[in-house]
């Protein structure tokens, strides 16, 4: 099992893959996703246990539903570095007849992609089906979700959370990446989500509190938040990260939600992460 | 003309009801879901037998349609139930993102389709639910005919995997197929042979074309009725082999005459074989309360509106064959 080190050393290949995919087809999300690289790292390279042979239904392993499906390439990176297809098809990303399409797709047969996601808010609803489905097949195995923060403004999320609380889902761990930002700017200013904390709980959720950018912390919070499941509720990590976490002139701003880094750009993105496990 | 009677009438959700209770006595996997609407859809039964693969949603049929959907990864086959409005158009992106495009094995159940549900209007009586689903790929939709075909229908889409729409109605209409038939998707079914007119219907106004069928006979007109219960895949064999014969179509139908059965029909027709075509069908408006049947009448649906479209596209075939002569 991979230490901090090893998983912080994975994440920095991870955030390497982030800005060359995006910027070898001028287009992609790399804000969220190098945001959200510590937290799929830990993940598919510690928390869960998970079989890269990928067969669709999942039974006796854990299970990730990504709702914001616009981090794809971190997805698609952590996915090919963690043995479900080969790490040369990250190339293909965006480009057509690839398997990695702009937002993360069953269609195409992609190992470890469970259903498509991309139009926000629909992910939570996906992974309570697939917890339901679990208890059903008497599978004890878990369901972890991510959803963006500005993802909640969709009210799909709000029916799901509420189903949640009210029907013991506590197979589930769903996770908000909790930066501050969207589209138009910082969500306070678009969209303000209140006490986050407290709408969860009011919701029936045990909620907890992790540093999403600090490897510790997060493996801290993952095991707090598996060793509460199974008592009636449903686990919400509320993960602070910054997005475009990792590349300096990227960090903290919503500017880097969606818009690719040129080559000067990318050169300078490239020295700010040493390359770990090898360039695709 | 081939003579059909009826001892019963009931409603086709209940035949639906009948039909889910069946599919999960033979099909462990089967399992169900509702919004609130668990009598309107007769559900009862199910939940009763099987109280641990129900689950009750609440009025957030979006959720809803996630659930089903990650459901069936894990192997369970979710039935979701509520109204048709509320089943296709209210939940369009989560059925085309999560379902469609994803290929679950989901079947969306949907009652109260169409201006039949009554006296509860407009809002309620969704007439555009047969275009939204047939217009996304992948997608199965069927829309049988009585209580019978129906419970037939639910029974053999559990055995089907793929996404489906499955549309029924809130009124009470005769039952006239057989109780023991073999459901087929995607085969249509040849109710009454005939040789001057094809009349294609979908739903409840096949009983509505067979009356028609009746009235066109004593006028001493032969017409071939055809029963479309799956709207997509269309059974496009079936339907050009009849107007190879006929060469004048009426289709019929309780949806909006924009991307309906009768689309779909002129649209294979246009391609292979161009012959004078109408449409019974609502005229691109919304419903209205009222009774059923006034609706009926008043919207254009029932066999006298049938009758008159035949006499119609008959009318205009002889135009065409007299042009043919001169030419």
């Amino acid at each position: 099992m991979a230490n901090v080190q090893e998983l912080e050393k994975i994440a920095s290949q991870v955030r390497r893959d982030i800005v060359r995919m995006v910027h070898a087809v001028q287009s992609g999300h790399p804000g969220g996703s190098l945001g959200c690289t510590d937290f799929l790292t830990a993940l598919y390279f510690k928390v869960m246990e998970h079989d890269p042979k990928f067969n669709m239904d999942g039974t006796n392993e854990d299970i990730f539903f990504l709702s914001n499906g616009h981090i794809s390439p971190v997805f698609y990176s952590v996915l090919a570095r963690s043995g479900y297809f080969d790490v040369k098809e990250l190339a293909t990303f965006r480009k057509l007849n690839s398997r990695l399409q702009g937002h993360p797709t069953t269609h195409e047969h992609l190992p470890g992609v469970r259903v498509a996601s991309g139009s926000l808010g629909q992910g939570m609803s996906v992974a309570i089906g697939a917890a339901l489905a679990k208890k059903i097949n008497g599978d004890s195995h878990l369901v972890y979700s991510l959803h963006g923060d500005g993802e909640l403004d969709e009210g799909q999320n709000w029916e799901a959370i509420m189903f949640a609380g009210s029907k013991r889902v506590d197979n589930l761990i769903a996770t908000v990446d909790y930066n501050g930002q969207q589209i138009d700017g910082p969500t306070e200013k678009v969209m303000s989500l209140g006490n986050l904390h407290a709408k969860f709980e009011a919701f029936g959720w045990i909620v907890l509190d992790v540093e999403g950018n600090n490897m510790a912390d997060l493996l801290r919070g993952l095991d707090e938040a598996k060793a509460l499941t199974g008592n009636g509720k449903p686990v919400c990590l509320l993960m602070k990260t910054s997005m475009g976490k990792g590349v300096d002139f990227m960090e903290g701003s919503h500017e880097w939600h969606g818009i690719a880094p040129n080559d000067e750009q990318l050169a300078k993105a490239l020295a700010q992460l040493p390359e770990t496990l090898g360039d695709y | 003309m081939k003579k059909y009677t009826y001892t019963e009438s009931k409603d086709t959700r209940s035949g639906f009801g009948a039909g889910l209770l069946e599919a999960g006595r033979k099909n462990p996997n089967v399992v169900a879901l509702c919004a609130d609407l668990i009598g309107s859809l007769k559900m009862e039964a199910f939940i009763k037998e099987f109280p641990e693969r129900f689950t009750q949603v609440g009025i957030a049929e979006a959720n809803m349609m996630g659930i089903a959907a990650g459901m069936t990864i894990g192997g369970s086959i979710p039935f979701t139930g509520t109204f048709a409005n509320f089943s296709t158009g209210r939940v369009y992106d989560q059925i085309r993102q999560s379902i469609a495009y994803s290929n679950k094995n989901v079947k969306i159940c949907a009652s109260h389709a169409g201006l039949t549900l009554g006296e509860d209007g407009a809002t309620h009586q969704i007439l555009e639910d047969i275009g939204l689903m047939k217009m996304l790929p992948g997608m199965t939709v069927i829309n049988p005919c009585d209580y019978n075909q129906t419970k037939a229908a639910t029974e053999a889409i559990a055995e089907y995997e793929g996404p489906v729409y499955l549309r029924f109605g809130r009124p009470v209409v005769p039952i006239f197929t057989a109780p023991d038939q073999k459901f087929e998707i995607g085969k249509a079914w040849m109710v009454n042979e005939g040789a001057d007119v094809s009349i294609f219907a979908t739903g409840h106004l096949v009983w509505e074309a067979i009356q028609a069928g009746e009235q066109l006979a004593e006028m001493g007109i032969d017409a071939e009725i055809i029963n479309i219960h799956t709207i997509k895949p269309l059974d496009e064999e079936a339907v050009l082999k009849s107007v190879a014969k006929t060469r004048c179509v009426v289709s019929a139908e309780e949806h909006n005459r924009l991307g309906g059965l009768g689309d779909s029909i002129a649209q294979l027709l246009i391609t292979h074989d161009p012959v004078p075509m109408r449409y019974v069908a609502v005229n691109d408006s919304f419903g209205e309360s009222g009774k059923p049947a006034e609706l009926m009448k008043k919207y254009g649906l029932d066999a006298a509106h049938i009758v008159k479209a035949a006499q119609k596209v008959l009318q205009l075939k002889k135009q065409r064959a007299g042009t043919a002569a001169f030419v």
